[in-house]
């Protein structure tokens, strides 16, 4: 098991898209560290056979129909908005394209 | 040998590219489902809304809204995987793809990563020699498309320069099949036509299904190309032995002639940078269609982390066999297979009906020939001069302003006589200026055909006054020079005459 | 009238039907009560007067015009902050959503609308529900009303205390690794956590989607009954909902029956690492079963040791992905990178969600992106979904030589604010009893065992079932309190301290 440096750690948060100070990084490191011995335990475990489990009930194929239901209007949708215009949500320049 | 583009990048010469170089391509194609609603929630997915008027907590990812999969995107994804004679996979999860960006409600997109609903099928694609090249499709999977943004600012509306953005979400949530073939190799020259034609083939067959519009211009259908190259092998080497190359992909690649020109320009740009001894770099690339150019956008790297996992919100899709071989039944005649049965039933030798093909006329000539029309007469006109202007004005012919019944009454008018082929094309205009109908612009500009023995008998009389010389040959038995006569009648009546009964006439009077 | 507050609501509600007390009085008095001692205790982050006092109305004339109502209907209910709640601010304890307030209402909250109970207002918890102890509120803590210098439990604090200090007769809470068991351990008061997908969680805002379940907290397993009775059962919003009736409940907590019923203690659930006092309670309420006609057994559920571990990785790797949505883009905190005179789309969502999320947050946030990353996702969330499994095997042999399982609900009584807030993993400790039944999707409740020795502080059983008998909790359950409440001569909350009209105004979050 490696130990999160604070690079790796502003890697994660770069990811994860939250600023951090460097002190914050750092103190971050250490707490992690410290859960990751503990979470770590799970490859003690041999489970090389066993299925992994996403959902406690063995459902499949839920679906709905192809039929319109009623949503939102524009101004419920806008309403918590910090910035909108012409009917849109107002976000700041966009870097990168996709 | 290299030229330098306007936005400053070298190409190789084609030839020289093809000489030295095996191209291998890829690519990933996006159809927008046809579905009433959107793949996760009851949003209608009509299109041109008002902003944001189309948009519910789900689609619009607000805190507590969860998914609830859309059986009919289910359907058509089977479908379509189907068509494509892929594996319909048994029992499969979607997925997240976890990545931030203002157009993405959730910051991540509800796809299907290593579960994909369809795998490894076909498509044989007819190039327009005849032959067949067969492309093999890795997998068809389902996901959910983004919202659109408006960039402010900037030039020209995009995104570089701009000073903030506009989103609306009215998009974000419709279904999309993403369709990825294999790395396509051995294509050789022929590979951007190769990327052309299967993508067209594609379009056919998922329109056939009536599953999409397939709309590259309005955007229901999306196409990414991957290229790559490697040096041709020398000697002995098989050249499958010849590692691949680093591949760029390109983006935003709008229209079947866009697929083309850009895997070529794309071939050649980077043939000049290998030939230059410099590397490729591993990244998402712009198709400038003004330019006809590539342009470097985000750096693509593999390690791009999106972090997938089973989406944990939805519960896996496992189609029961027997349903599974109940829509197999429901799937259309192959295009292909169609095509052949129409070239039959039409008559067409092999070259006509592979002109109608490319010029993406064969739905139309259907149309046509159901409106009425004789096939060859259909034919003539919608891979003759319908595509004459359709090339020329830069768009497919089905988005002329013509309908096949208007073709159809086009034909009908000539065939009866009213108006000959010449007129028959002035007429084409004025139904293309959105003059009417053909009868109406027939009648509006005065088109028809004089078969009124009164007014070509005047005009015969004159043309005989005004060319007695000619009048005389004809009188002492050269029935050949009635020609210069029919000739001056002909240009009096603008066209508008019936050649063979003006003949009569002049040969009437004169004999 | 104090003793308004203080009976049960099944009760409440049988004086609601027989018309000696209105809606209104009822809700009323619970202002009352909430504006003596929220002061304090702090259970509130919103308290919606005008809302209530008007659906309280609504009720009345309804009742009034001899409509049939459904038995709570009048009865007031506090609901955790994490629910969406139509018009009425909701933060999930974040300041990142601070202010916002839903467009729409979590089906659960339409279910208890329906049934004409009355919404008091959102009580507080740790943010986005992470943490064992409402200390990572960001809008402070709230008090255990037992001593007002310890913490309530976690993440539903708010809700825990709300039932304890008699603010509300109901509350809504929600259990991801014991947030409604732990906090009604430690309050002296009763929770369930449903069988997953038993209650929608359409509306919740999710932490970790696979394990989040809404429930009841209440002071007495017939009202949890009741609760429980009109949240859950299948939405077809919420595709992991399950479709089939809601379980028995009312009527197994009415004919409560332990005779025959076999008993079985988790030997990985009791040891050191519990509190002396925590074990006396526990020992004394098996014995009370046995007493009862029981047979007790211990089982054994050999993988509960790796659960902490396996939690600590799937829930940390579902939030970071769910969090993701909080951008600054559509609602909630915007805030600008400080020095940066037109910043990114990027860095304004770095910005904020450093200015919104709490340390808590952004620690699981940071691990679960590990959790998940490339290289990483095999031997991390991967290897803990496998142990997910082992543990509901786990389960699944122990449900056959026990119809309920039985545990102390928590290691130790309720610790003093501060105590642990430095050191992650004692506070993860909290919930070690508790974590297993959401891994494995069990239905679980806690109901007071009584007070430990050694610090007066109350003491928490919990019963565990297998998936959909839910049932089983509250007819062993009841049979249990009743026992117990004879043995103390009334409800256990009857010996909490009576708290005194607060001279600090109870605060309201702002936006």
């Amino acid at each position: 098991m490696s130990a999160l440096t604070r690079d790796d750690v502003a890697h994660l948060a770069g990811l994860a898209r939250i600023d951090a100070t460097d002190d914050e990084l750092d103190r971050l490191a250490g707490q992690l560290a410290q859960i990751l011995d503990a979470v770590d335990r799970v490859g003690e475990v041999a489970a090389a056979d066993v299925p992994p489990m996403s959902h406690p009930l063995p459902l499949t194929n839920v679906t709905r129909p192809d039929e319109p239901r009623p949503g939102l209007t524009a101004d419920e949708a806008l309403a918590g908005a910090p910035a909108s215009e012409l009917q849109r949500f107002s976000v700041p320049r966009i870097l990168e394209e996709d | 040998m290299t030229t330098t583009t306007q936005v400053g990048d070298e190409v190789l010469d084609y030839d020289d590219v093809v000489r030295d170089f095996d191209p291998v391509f890829g690519l990933e194609v996006h159809v927008e489902l046809s579905t009433a609603t959107k793949m996760f929630c009851g949003c209608s997915t009509v299109f041109g809304a008002d902003p944001n008027t189309q948009v519910c907590p789900v689609c619009l990812g607000l805190p507590g809204a969860l998914p609830v999969v859309n059986a009919t995107a289910v359907e058509s994804a089977i479908r379509i995987g189907l068509a494509l004679g892929c594996s319909i996979t048994p029992w499969g999860r979607f997925a997240r793809k976890n990545y931030f960006y203002p157009d993405m409600p959730k910051n991540f997109q509800t796809s299907q990563y290593d579960e994909p609903i369809a795998v490894d099928g076909h498509l044989d694609v007819e190039l327009d020699d005849g032959t067949t090249f067969r492309v093999e499709i890795e997998r068809a999977h389902m996901e959910e498309d983004t919202g659109k943004s408006l960039h402010i600012g900037g030039a020209t509306g995009r995104i570089h320069g701009a000073e903030y953005s506009l989103v609306d979400y009215n998009r974000a949530g419709i279904p999309l099949i993403e369709i990825v073939t294999k790395p396509v190799r051995g294509a050789g020259e022929r590979t951007p036509e190769v990327a052309r034609a299967y993508v067209t083939a594609l379009r056919d067959l998922v329109r056939s299904l009536g599953v999409s519009d397939v709309r590259m211009e309005q955007g229901s259908m999306r196409c990414d190309a991957n290229l790559s190259l490697r040096p041709r092998a020398t000697g002995d080497q098989a050249q499958d032995a010849v590692p691949l190359g680093t591949r760029t992909e390109t983006k935003n690649v709008n229209s079947l002639r866009s697929v083309e020109r850009a895997v070529r320009y794309e071939m050649c740009r980077q043939a000049a940078r290998l030939q230059a001894g410099l590397p490729i770099v591993q990244e998402t690339r712009h198709w400038q269609e003004d330019s006809g150019t590539t342009t470097s956008g985000r750096p693509k790297s593999d390690a791009d982390d999106y972090r997938y996992f089973p989406e944990p919100d939805l519960v896996p899709v496992a189609p029961d066999a027997a349903w599974v071989e109940q829509l197999r039944g429901t799937l259309p005649e192959p295009p292909a297979q169609r095509r052949r049965r129409l070239q039959s039933d039409w008559g067409f030798t092999d070259l006509e009906m592979r002109d109608l093909v490319n010029a993406g006329a064969t739905e139309l000539v259907e149309a046509t020939v159901a409106a009425g029309a004789a096939p060859s007469a259909a034919r003539k006109w919608w891979s003759g001069e319908l595509a004459r202007v359709a090339n020329a004005e830069g768009v497919e012919l089905g988005e002329l302003a013509v309908t096949p019944v208007q073709v159809a009454e086009l034909a009908s008018l000539v065939a009866s006589g009213r108006i000959n082929d010449t007129l028959a094309r002035q007429v084409l205009e004025g139904v293309l200026a959105g003059e009417g109908s053909p009868q109406q612009v027939v009648e509006a500009r005065g088109l028809g055909i004089v078969s009124d023995d009164g007014a070509l008998g005047a005009a015969v009389d004159r043309a005989i006054e005004a060319n007695a010389a000619i009048a005389q040959k004809i009188r002492d038995g050269k029935v050949a020079a009635a020609g210069a006569l029919i000739g001056a009648v002909m240009k009096e009546m603008r066209g508008q005459a019936d050649a063979a009964r003006v003949r009569e006439l002049v040969l009437e009077r004169l004999t | 009238m104090p003793e308004l507050t203080r009976s049960t609501a099944a009760v409440l509600a049988q004086r609601l039907a027989s018309g000696e007390v209105s809606a209104v009085e009822l809700t009323q008095a619970h202002l009352d009560r909430i504006a003596d001692v929220d002061g304090d205790v702090h259970a509130f982050l919103h308290v919606d007067a005008d809302g209530a006092l008007a659906a309280a109305r609504s009720v009345d004339e309804r009742r009034a015009a001899g409509e049939a109502l459904h038995p709570l209907a009048g009865v007031p209910i506090a609901v955790k902050d994490i629910v969406t709640t139509k018009g009425i601010p909701t933060t999930a304890g974040s300041r990142i959503l601070a202010g916002w307030v839903p467009p729409y209402d979590a089906t659960i909250v339409r279910r208890l609308k329906d049934a004409g109970l009355v919404i008091l207002g959102k009580t507080n918890m740790d943010e986005f529900a992470m943490g064992s102890s409402t200390e990572h509120s960001a809008f402070g803590p709230t008090h255990n009303p037992w001593d007002l210098e310890r913490i309530p439990g976690g993440s539903g604090g708010g809700s825990a205390a709300a039932v304890a200090a008699f603010e509300a007769p109901l509350a809504i809470g929600t259990d991801t690794g014991g947030s409604i068991r732990q906090p009604a351990a430690v309050t002296g008061s009763v929770g369930v956590k449903p069988t997953y997908g038993g209650v929608s969680r359409y509306g919740l805002i999710a932490l970790a989607s696979s394990l989040d379940q809404a429930g009841p907290c209440t002071r007495s397993v017939l009202d949890a009954a009741l609760l429980h009775d009109v949240i859950g059962g299948h939405d077809p919003l919420d595709s992991t909902s399950i479709d089939a009736p809601v379980p028995a409940v009312v009527q197994a907590a009415r004919q409560g029956e332990v005779r025959g019923i076999r008993v079985g203690v988790v030997r990985e659930l009791s040891g050191d690492g519990y509190q002396a006092g925590v074990r006396s309670r526990f020992d004394e309420a098996v014995q009370l079963l046995v007493e009862a006609g029981a047979e007790v057994v211990e089982v054994s559920c050999p993988h509960f040791e790796y659960a902490l571990a396996a939690y600590y990785l799937i829930l940390p790797s579902e939030a970071s992905s769910n969090l993701a949505k909080f951008d600054a883009m559509r609602y909630g905190l915007r805030v600008a990178p400080p020095g940066v005179e037109t910043p990114t789309a990027e860095q304004v969502m770095a910005a904020t969600r450093d200015a919104g999320f709490g340390d808590e947050v952004k620690r699981r946030i940071i691990l679960g992106t590990y959790a998940l990353s490339a290289g990483y996702y095999d031997a991390y969330y991967g290897q803990a979904q496998k142990v997910r499994t082992l543990i509901a095997r786990d389960f699944a042999a122990a449900f056959e030589q026990a119809d309920v399982l039985i545990s102390p609900t928590t290691p130790t009584t309720a610790f003093r604010l501060g105590e642990k807030l430095d050191d992650p993993l004692a506070m993860y400790l909290n919930d070690i009893a508790t974590i297993p039944a959401n891994l494995a999707g069990v239905p679980g409740m806690s109901l007071p065992a009584g007070l430990a020795a050694e610090d007066g502080l109350p003491v928490g059983v919990q019963l565990l079932a297998p998936a959909m008998a839910d049932d089983r909790l509250y007819r062993v359950g009841a049979v249990l309190e009743s026992l117990l409440e004879q043995r103390w001569g009334g409800p256990l909350l009857d010996r909490a301290p009576q708290l005194q009209p607060s001279r600090s105004v109870p605060q309201e979050v702002r936006s």
